[in-house]
């Protein structure tokens, strides 16, 4: 299986639904055979740590997108045989927005979504 | 400058008071969030802790003559004082001074010997070594010392988190009992750069242990420390670079059923450094833990909620703060399970409690070197002082005061932090006072110009922080006091609409394009310039003379009409 | 030429971990020079690629939301201790690199 080259038109996007087309052919259907582990708050938006995994079988591909960032797309992973449907990586959020991992997978594009809140910090008790 | 006592001790001794019956065979001893008051203090419960979704109505958020219906407290008693802000300055007269750790120390000590000292544990839920000048110059040393002293045998933090990485592990060194957290992780440059030398674990990340067995009257107790999750939010993450927090229930989940499958316990106990409303929704999501002994907000509540959730039951304690409480859970462990359970919080009312001698010498000595700076004498209180609500309390607009006219700014900014204690009117109002409101790690103030839009965006934020319905989504700490202007507040709005008609003292509109003259402290991000905030309020109290506001900078509040986490409001 | 990549790739039993850093400042183009005021301009990773045995385990292709200092975490059958992994990267310029790291 060869990786696709770096897609332009979906990694300059400044469209998620665009994005999702550019790079996947069409826009996923919500599973829950998509776990995605983001933390509900940032400690910081320059570091948000992600992780994606799936009981999805035959997964070719999983992708990263952040709705309110300039460009949505954040990466794409390509998942050989034998390589395990999980990967955790870190990534930048300007603002509260709506993290959205799509696992393709025989064919099927499956996702999982998770609300991030990016804070300028509190006070506490 | 001391109010005469009105001989409560010697007049009223209510012996019943610290008269706990044995029950069970395990006994736990909770203390939390005393932030280094090492001496007797006053300190007022809110007037304002207003739950928002489905939190109204419940506790915590239940204040005044509502918390005493709720929980069947009779008025105008003992009891009424320390759970409530009923009639503070003369019920503080009479019943005078609460916590102080050689009372605290003469308390546990009967408790320990009374059930059998093998069978009892005392646990400390954090935000102990800050809030004092000592803890301060001794980088929370003395709280180690005292803690030691105390014989506390696990603790978890928060506040402790506020020193550098390399002074919190020296003193946790130090400290003879376990520091618990499952949810502090090493961050993945620390683990290239080579601190997996240090921390416990490096296949899970695992900065510090996550829980801990003990062997209590026949019985295998398994306790887990729950750290501050939003430490890294709420305070500067550059004092610790190399560690990550969040509150990772799905790991509380796994360690649970690990422990349970495979350490053969009859007792699931976490630590918990949440926040009350965080512990109730990790006790909805979480099965398999017994007793969540919480802090962090602050409410002192005099019996647990009771939570269902797949495993059956949690009960979630939460024991005030600044040494005011001891909480006593005793449990009935037999059978590898939890059969029943009795649970009593007890004041810590020190005219009733005689003072550890030893531990009165420690603190003596802890606090020789430092008696200079600390009793200075700054001015007599003119009325009441006190911090916690979620507004501004006396002693907060006294620090916006301050930074107006010391730093000469049209508006300013406090951070809502539930520590600080209560002066009461005439007494006087000394350096220690305005320590113990102000001594945090990143004390510099600033002053910088600051758009009407921005300063708009800094309150929905705090805003969010405290009323979000989603407990994991708040930070557990209160609104951020002003100076200098008002607002309308309505709670149950969601971010961005929560705060509106923001206007200067002298009426005029705030506005969004503006540019104003805005002066703070206790800056997260980055150090500030200026001079140290307590420095900034003596300044201000030596030149008035008089501890007292012109005006209370409070938020008319919209849509809270029957919310029963608010009393004497206007 | 000192590489870029710092790796811990562990095998255990079947399976080899490999968490990976790779150092770079990852400039994403929207941010303005403090002095001058303009764009500076997009220098990012734009692929990571990992082989072993002759085959790819593992390929990522980064935008510019990916954090500095790109951390990547996976796992693939097979691989033993003393085994070698080869990491090859691209940059948006055009720049590549190659670099070996021993399986622990
Ligand atoms: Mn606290
Ligand atoms: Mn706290």
């Amino acid at each position: 299986l060869a990786m696709a080259a770096w897609n332009q038109d979906a990694f300059g996007s400044d469209n998620q639904a665009n994005a999702m087309k550019a790079l996947l052919g069409a826009e996923p259907t919500a599973s829950a055979d998509v776990t995605l582990k983001a933390p509900s708050i940032a400690e910081n938006g320059a570091v948000v740590p992600v992780t994606v995994k799936t009981t999805a079988a035959n997964v070719e591909s999983i992708s990263l997108f952040v709705e309110g960032n300039p460009t949505p797309l954040v990466a794409e992973f390509s998942v050989p045989a034998g390589t395990k449907a999980e990967v955790s990586t870190r990534i930048r959020m300007g603002k509260t927005s709506n993290i959205t991992a799509v696992v393709k997978a025989d064919g099927q594009l499956l996702s999982a979504s998770q609300e991030t809140k990016v804070t300028i910090g509190g006070c506490g008790g | 400058g001391m109010l005469p006592m009105q001989g409560f001790a010697a007049k009223k001794q209510p012996a019943e008071l610290y008269e706990v019956p044995n029950f069970g065979n395990v006994r736990l001893l909770h203390i939390t969030d005393c932030h280094a008051q090492l001496l007797p203090i006053y300190f007022r419960e809110p007037n304002v802790n207003l739950g928002i979704g489905s939190a109204l109505g419940k506790a915590p958020h239940l204040v005044g003559d509502k918390l005493l219906n709720h929980f069947g407290i009779q008025a105008n008693s003992l009891e009424a004082h320390a759970f409530t802000c009923l009639n503070y300055q003369s019920a503080a007269g009479k019943y005078g001074k609460v916590g102080g750790f050689a009372h605290i120390k003469t308390l546990v000590n009967r408790l320990r010997q009374s059930y059998g000292q093998a069978n009892t544990l005392l646990l400390d839920g954090g935000d102990t070594w800050q809030g004092s000048g000592t803890s301060y110059k001794t980088r929370g040393m003395d709280m180690v010392e005292a803690t030691n002293d105390l014989g506390v045998d696990i603790m978890t933090g928060h506040w402790e988190f506020t020193y550098h990485q390399e002074e919190i592990l020296k003193n946790i060194k130090a400290f003879n009992g376990e520091f618990l957290a499952q949810n502090v992780f090493i961050t993945e440059d620390a683990l290239f750069e080579g601190a997996d030398e240090y921390i416990h674990d490096e296949d899970s990340g695992r900065v510090f242990k996550p829980y801990t067995i003990k062997e209590m009257g026949g019985a295998r107790v398994a306790v887990i420390g729950q750290c501050f999750p939003r430490t890294k939010i709420a305070n500067p993450a550059r004092f610790i670079p190399d560690w990550t927090f969040d509150i990772y229930d799905e790991n509380m989940q796994e360690l649970v059923d690990e422990i349970r499958a495979t350490e053969n316990v009859g007792a699931v106990v976490v630590l918990s450094h949440n926040g009350m409303d965080v512990d109730l929704e990790m006790a909805r999501r979480v099965s398999g833990i017994d007793v969540i002994l919480g802090g962090h907000t602050h409410d002192g509540m005099p019996v647990p909620s009771i939570v269902k959730n797949n495993g059956g039951k949690t009960l979630v304690c939460n024991v005030g703060s600044n040494g005011k409480f001891v909480g006593v859970m005793d449990l009935d462990v037999r059978g590898g399970k939890v059969q029943d359970f009795r649970y009593r919080l007890l004041p810590v009312f020190s005219e009733l409690l005689p003072a550890d001698p030893q531990m009165a010498t420690l603190i003596d000595n802890i606090r020789a070197p430092h008696m200079d700076w600390l009793s200075e004498e700054l001015a007599v209180a003119d009325e009441l002082m006190f911090r916690r609500g979620n507004f501004n309390g006396t002693f907060d607009q006294v620090i916006c005061d301050a930074l107006c006219n010391v730093n000469d700014a049209q508006i300013s900014l406090s951070p809502g932090f539930r520590w600080g204690t209560t002066v009461l009117k005439g007494q006087m109002v000394t350096m220690e006072h305005v320590l113990d409101q102000t001594c945090l790690t990143y004390p510099e103030t600033y002053v910088r110009e600051m758009k009407g839009e921005e300063l708009k965006l800094i309150l929905e934020d705090v805003a969010d922080n405290l009323f979000n319905p989603d407990p994991y989504l708040q930070s557990g700490g209160d609104m951020v006091r002003v100076g200098g202007f008002d607002y309308v507040c309505d709670p149950n709005r969601p971010i961005g609409q929560r705060v509106s008609e923001m206007t200067l003292d002298n009426g005029t509109k705030i506005e969004a394009s503006k540019t104003y003259k805005v002066s703070g402290w206790a800056t997260v991000g980055s150090r500030s310039e200026g001079d140290d905030i307590w420095d900034v309020v003596a300044t201000h109290l030596r030149d008035r003379k008089v501890a007292s506001i012109d005006k209370l900078n409070t938020p008319k509040l919209k849509n809270v009409a029957g919310n029963p986490g608010i009393v004497d409001y206007s | 030429m000192a590489g870029i990549m710092k790796v811990k790739a562990k095998a255990k039993g079947e399976v080899t971990n490999v968490k990976l850093m790779a150092k770079h400042i990852m400039e994403s183009g929207q941010r303005k020079d403090k002095k001058t005021g303009e764009l500076i301009p997009a220098m990012f990773l734009q692929e990571i690629s990992v082989q072993h045995g002759g085959k790819t385990v593992f390929t990522a292709n980064l935008g510019t939301a990916v954090s500095k200092n790109p951390y990547l975490a996976f796992s693939f059958a097979g691989g033993a201790k003393g085994e070698e992994l080869t990491l090859n990267w691209v940059e948006n310029t055009g720049k590549t690199g190659s670099e070996t790291a021993a399986i622990k």
